[in-house]
């Protein structure tokens, strides 16, 4: 690893100004990617700015329909979290099953939307949820926030500090865990709200996270497993890789969404 | 540099690193405690899992700075002086290792788990939970035993403190 100098923020200002007073200052919040990819000198830079001692960033409040989880909560904390149990199953079940136990003791919801990994799975869900993305500049939904592979919307000195949505009638989370990374090698996130059924894809797409309108036309009608019997996704705009072809990925977006469906209905 | 302070193994400690220094690498060079190991560059072994005020953690991919004013507990920590704590027990017992290298690991990440599940374990949520710690020996059979046995030794012994405190 390069050399650096860690600052820890005591608030979401002083986060700011850290970030501000230096022109090479990343911010690190669980540190379960870039730390790594420093280990490796994939990131170097100059200025750490710590996230995870800002008490305004921590926490989960649900109010009414409004589920509020802050940046920097842990994905043990929503995994384990009772009020996201009834408000959003399919969350808890998204948050238990990102890496191992260790990694998610430490990393949390705002680090790995600011990611935006094409194979992680927190975009997934902030899409079909239609969530949106709170940051000490603006609020911006997330169909807007992912950009791409590894890109958002996110402007420099700009930090999520929540994200926030509304608490769906159903929804379900599958992936197909890559066998080592348990990244996913495709994920489906489907929620049905007031305004219909919006289905996410993670860990297929070329550009990263997407919204399947095959899934979502073929739901709509009727949200039942066999409502996709027969649907197909083009594979033109998915992943090859040494994992799997575009063509695989294709399908299992289609049998992603259907176990998705199971468990929404459960 | 920076000037870190923790509470390492019940013992106060500080003293001034680089910035860059992995917590595991502050707990093994200038600390001395070498129970802890680095298996692997990417994150994804577990053998440098510590508890970091109260939860398990990859001490590879923290900076000591990170980990300032923390409690951390390694595998040196958990013996009550010649007693083995019931999961150090338990790996001896039921042959959990081989040439030990992932044993603190598995250790740090098993006790944390029999914590995180009171009501106790099966086989295929200890399997589950063992996703971060990779062994290359044992084929993880004895030390999914291991952890079975150290979580059912552990539940009688808290329902007999239970009872005494009763
Ligand atoms: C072994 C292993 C397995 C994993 N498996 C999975 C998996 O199955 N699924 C999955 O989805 N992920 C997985 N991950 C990634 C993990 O979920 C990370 O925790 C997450 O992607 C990043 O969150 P973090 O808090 O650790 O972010 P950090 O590593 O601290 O930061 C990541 C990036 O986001 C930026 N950032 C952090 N917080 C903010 C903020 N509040 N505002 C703006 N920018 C910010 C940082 O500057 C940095 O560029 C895995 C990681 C490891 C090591
Ligand atoms: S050394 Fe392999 S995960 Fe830490
Ligand atoms: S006992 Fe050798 S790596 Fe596990």
């Amino acid at each position: 690893m390069y050399q650096t100098t860690y600052h820890r923020a005591a608030s979401v200002s002083d986060a700011v100004k850290h970030l501000k007073k230096s022109d090479d200052a990343k911010l690190v919040s669980g540190g379960m990617t870039l730390i790594p990819a420093m280990k490796t000198r994939l990131a170097a830079p100059a200025d750490l700015v710590d996230l995870r001692h800002i008490p305004e960033m921590r926490g989960i409040a649900v109010s009414g329909k409004t589920v509020t989880i802050g940046a920097a909560t842990t994905h043990a904390e929503v995994a384990t979290d009772a009020r996201i149990a009834k408000a959003c199953p399919a969350l808890s079940h998204l948050a238990s099953h990102i890496g191992d136990p260790h990694v998610r003791h430490m990393g949390t919801i705002g680090g790995s939307i600011a990611n935006n990994d094409p194979a992680a799975d927190y975009p997934a869900a902030m899409l079909a949820l239609d969530a949106i993305i709170v940051t000490n500049k603006r609020e911006t939904p997330a169909g807007k926030f992912f950009k791409g592979l590894f890109e958002t919307a996110l402007k420099e000195d700009e930090i999520i500090t929540a994200v926030t949505f509304t608490v769906p009638a159903k929804s379900g989370y599958e992936k197909f865990p890559n066998p080592a990374s348990r990244y996913a090698m495709t994920g489906v996130f489907v929620a049905k709200g007031k305004d219909g059924v919006r289905a996410a894809v993670t860990g297929a797409g070329e550009d990263g996270v997407f919204r399947s309108g095959e899934i979502e036309a073929a739901l709509s009608k009727k949200f039942e497993p066999a409502a996709l019997e027969g649907v197909s996704v083009p594979s033109d705009d998915l992943m090859t890789d040494i994992h799997a072809s575009a063509e695989y990925r294709a399908n299992l977006v289609v049998v992603m969404a259907k176990r998705a469906v199971v468990r929404a209905n459960a | 540099m920076s000037e870190v302070s923790m509470v390492v193994n019940g013992r106060k400690v500080s003293g001034a690193v680089e910035d860059r220094t992995l917590l595991v690498h502050y707990l093994r060079e200038h600390l001395g405690l070498t129970g802890t190991h680095v298996g692997c560059d990417t994150s994804q072994c577990g053998a440098c899992v510590v508890h970091m005020d109260g939860k398990a953690v990859k001490s590879c991919s923290i900076l000591a700075a990170q980990a300032s004013g923390s409690e951390i507990v390694t595998i040196e920590g958990l013996a009550n002086g010649a007693d083995l704590h019931p999961v150090q027990a338990a790996f001896k017992e039921h042959h959990g290792l081989q040439c030990g290298f992932c044993t603190p690991g598995m250790i740090m990440a098993a006790t944390d788990m029999i914590r995180r599940h009171p009501e106790g374990l099966d086989e295929a949520t200890v399997r589950a939970e063992l996703e971060g710690n990779i062994c290359r020996c044992t084929g993880y059979h004895n030390i999914v035993k291991a952890v079975l046995a150290a979580s059912k030794t552990m539940a009688k012994a808290g329902k007999g403190k239970a009872r005494k405190a009763a």
